[in-house]
């Protein structure tokens, strides 16, 4: 072919036409993206949905009164899932109660110039990496390491305090307490972490204002700093909250799966992802049922929690 | 603004600032720096105990038995030796899996909401379940795959464990790749449109290959927390005390094994445990700050 035969045979249209593969290629391409997008909020649905189909018997049988039922009886088909609702929001608020002041005081030091920058930024580099650490091996060290550390002082406690409900009963060795404590240590980077960004994100101006007025380090800090840091640091107790609720590993290791409401906190106690971890293998029909049905109340759980971070930590953002 | 101001210096009167900094602010601020550092303090211990026990257990384990801690099979109840050379292939095998499934799901995800629908209804309601998708517990994403995958497959299996992990790692993978392509200036995509590329030949010859650095930290942080998980495994990838000979066989997992060898009440099945715990955390934390590396590298 000669350079003349196509100026000469090619007209607009053509030349137009040998760009439809080319076109073709890019709408495809733009529709696949579109469906992946849409993939992701399909398997959101997928999610509930299974869920919800595997557990409907459960749901049929029991309705509502599953959340307020204590009863858990393989043999005679009655379910109910209170101990294990309770276990899980009170393991995870004493969790806070540990991780939220100490966490934010963590955050506050490595957000201040008490230390040189060389050594402050690997300790926050350090914290991130922990937020790492897989659950399994927090809840390893709980069995290992922390219950044989804190029982002695547990039974000191117990023996002085034991007319006080929390208190009443003898630690054992898995337990309500211990498990807690490992919630809040695995939860402590995320507080860390995500409070100290609010922290030094807030602009230096308001911190020269304050110091301009003849405020002190910890006036600006406590005065300042902090509440307008305040919606970060909520943010992330909240996120850790959603962590703390749905984590497994540690709490079937360490609760010791007792199905009874104890008001002591040395005494064994249960979670849903607990129960589910310990459970599953071996259940089946209605069992295996409301077992859904419990992973369904955690997911209502931990979605209403996380949405609510998310409000909060996007008011913050806007605010930056 | 500045009338505001001006009142507020007229309000002041000479004298109303203490100048001195009284001993009474100066204890709070002694008295505050001592609680921090104590916060510091307490909230090292348990940290700085982990490492210490990780490295103390598990190094004692790796060293004394040091090549077949990596290539024998996990021994069973009251039989010395032994090694979790399955378990490694197991969570290898099941994280590949997960990040098959998620990398071109994430990333193609990434390109709508950023490319082609930046700001759109889509968009927003991706990244809305996105965070929802982050926040989802991982048992959950396990019974997730066990009722999608088990149940329709008829048995537990490697790739029953891959789904689990993917809907895990889905989301952050999203989020990098959704932060690599933002981190490209309008002017590429500019650029793009004035030499007259399509949409694909853009993407695909310019905006995905600058955003590769991002990717792949996206993939590797992925991949560390699915290395890491148990609670999706657990009915998922079960357990396999031998290799397994195909995708459809239930599998072994580093994290698995940790956790039936931890609560197992036998001495060397305690000791693996440790020493697996030792090797997965040792991973997690090079991919981690391998990740670091990545992102610094920066293209435009």
């Amino acid at each position: 072919m000669t350079l003349q035969t196509i100026a000469h045979s090619e007209t607009l249209i053509e030349s137009s036409q040998k760009f439809n593969p080319v076109r073709l290629v890019d709408r495809i391409f733009y529709w696949v993206t579109v469906a992946m997008a849409i993939a992701i909020g399909v398997i959101l649905l997928w999610i509930t949905w299974s869920l919800l189909s595997i557990a409907f018997p459960a749901i049929a049988k029991f309705n509502i009164g599953f959340l307020f039922s204590t009863s858990w009886n393989p043999v005679q088909d009655s379910f109910g899932a209170l101990p294990q609702i309770t276990g899980t929001i009170v393991s995870s608020i004493i969790a806070l109660l540990f991780a939220v002041p100490l966490g934010v005081g963590v955050a506050v030091f490595l957000s201040e110039n008490f230390l040189p920058s060389k050594l402050q930024t690997p300790l926050a580099f350090v914290v991130e990496l922990l937020a790492a650490v897989p659950s399994v091996v927090y809840g390893m060290w709980g069995i290992f390491v922390l219950v044989p550390f804190i029982l002695p002082g547990l039974q000191t406690i117990h023996n002085l305090f034991g007319w006080f409900p929390l208190f009443s009963t003898a630690p054992s060795t898995r337990q309500m307490f211990a498990t807690a404590l490992v919630l809040a240590i695995m939860i402590l980077p995320t507080i860390i972490a995500i409070s100290r960004d609010s922290l030094l994100s807030v602009s230096p101006q308001l911190r020269q204002g304050a110091y301009g007025l003849g405020a002190t380090r910890w006036e600006t800090l406590v005065q300042v700093i902090v509440p307008s840091a305040l919606s970060g640091i909520i943010g992330s107790v909240m996120l850790a909250l959603g962590r703390a609720l749905g984590e497994t590993m540690a709490a079937a290791m360490l609760i010791g799966n007792s199905n009874r409401i104890s008001a002591s906190l040395f005494a064994p106690a249960s979670t849903i992802s607990a129960m589910i971890a310990n459970q599953f293998a071996e259940a089946s029909g209605l069992q295996k049922s409301s077992l859904f049905y419990l992973a369904l109340v955690l997911m209502v759980l931990t979605l209403v929690v996380n949405v609510l971070a998310e409000i909060i930590v996007s008011k913050f953002q806007q605010v930056e | 603004m500045t009338t505001q101001s001006d009142n507020v210096l007229e309000d002041i009167a000479p004298g109303t600032f203490d100048t001195e900094v009284t001993s009474g602010r100066k204890n709070f601020g002694k008295l505050m720096t001592g609680l921090v550092i104590g916060c510091v303090v307490v909230a090292i211990l348990p940290l700085g105990s982990i490492i210490f026990m990780l490295l103390k257990n598990g190094l004692s384990r790796l060293f004394q038995d040091f090549p077949s801690v990596f290539t024998e099979l996990p021994p069973p109840p009251l039989v010395d030796g032994g090694g979790f050379s399955n378990a490694i292939v197991g969570t290898l095998i099941t994280c590949l899996i997960g990040a098959l499934i998620s990398l071109p799901v994430g990333i193609l995800t990434a390109i709508y909401t950023i490319e082609f629908g930046r700001g759109n209804k889509l968009s927003q309601f991706v990244r809305f379940c996105t965070n929802v998708l982050s926040g989802v517990p991982s048992i959950i994403a396990g019974l997730f795959a066990y009722g999608i995958v088990v149940l329709t497959m008829g048995n537990f299996s490697a790739i029953a464990g891959g789904v689990a992990l993917s809907v895990l790692m889905m989301p952050i993978i999203i989020r990098t790749a959704e932060e690599g392509l933002k981190s490209i200036p309008s002017e590429v995509r500019q650029g793009l449109v004035g030499i007259g590329a399509t949409n694909f030949q853009g993407v695909a010859s310019v905006i995905l290959p600058a955003t590769l650095p991002f990717i792949a930290t996206g993939a590797t942080l992925a991949l560390a927390r699915a290395a890491g998980e148990t609670a999706p495994l657990l009915f998922t990838a079960l357990f396999n005390q031998f290799q397994a000979r195909s995708l459809k066989e239930p599998i072994a997992t580093l994290s698995v094994l940790i956790y039936n060898f931890a609560i197992a009440p036998y001495k060397n099945q305690n000791e693996l445990a440790w020493a697996a715990a030792l090797v997965i955390v040792a991973l997690i934390m090079t991919v981690s700050v391998l990740s670091r590396t990545l992102t610094a590298r920066k293209v435009y």
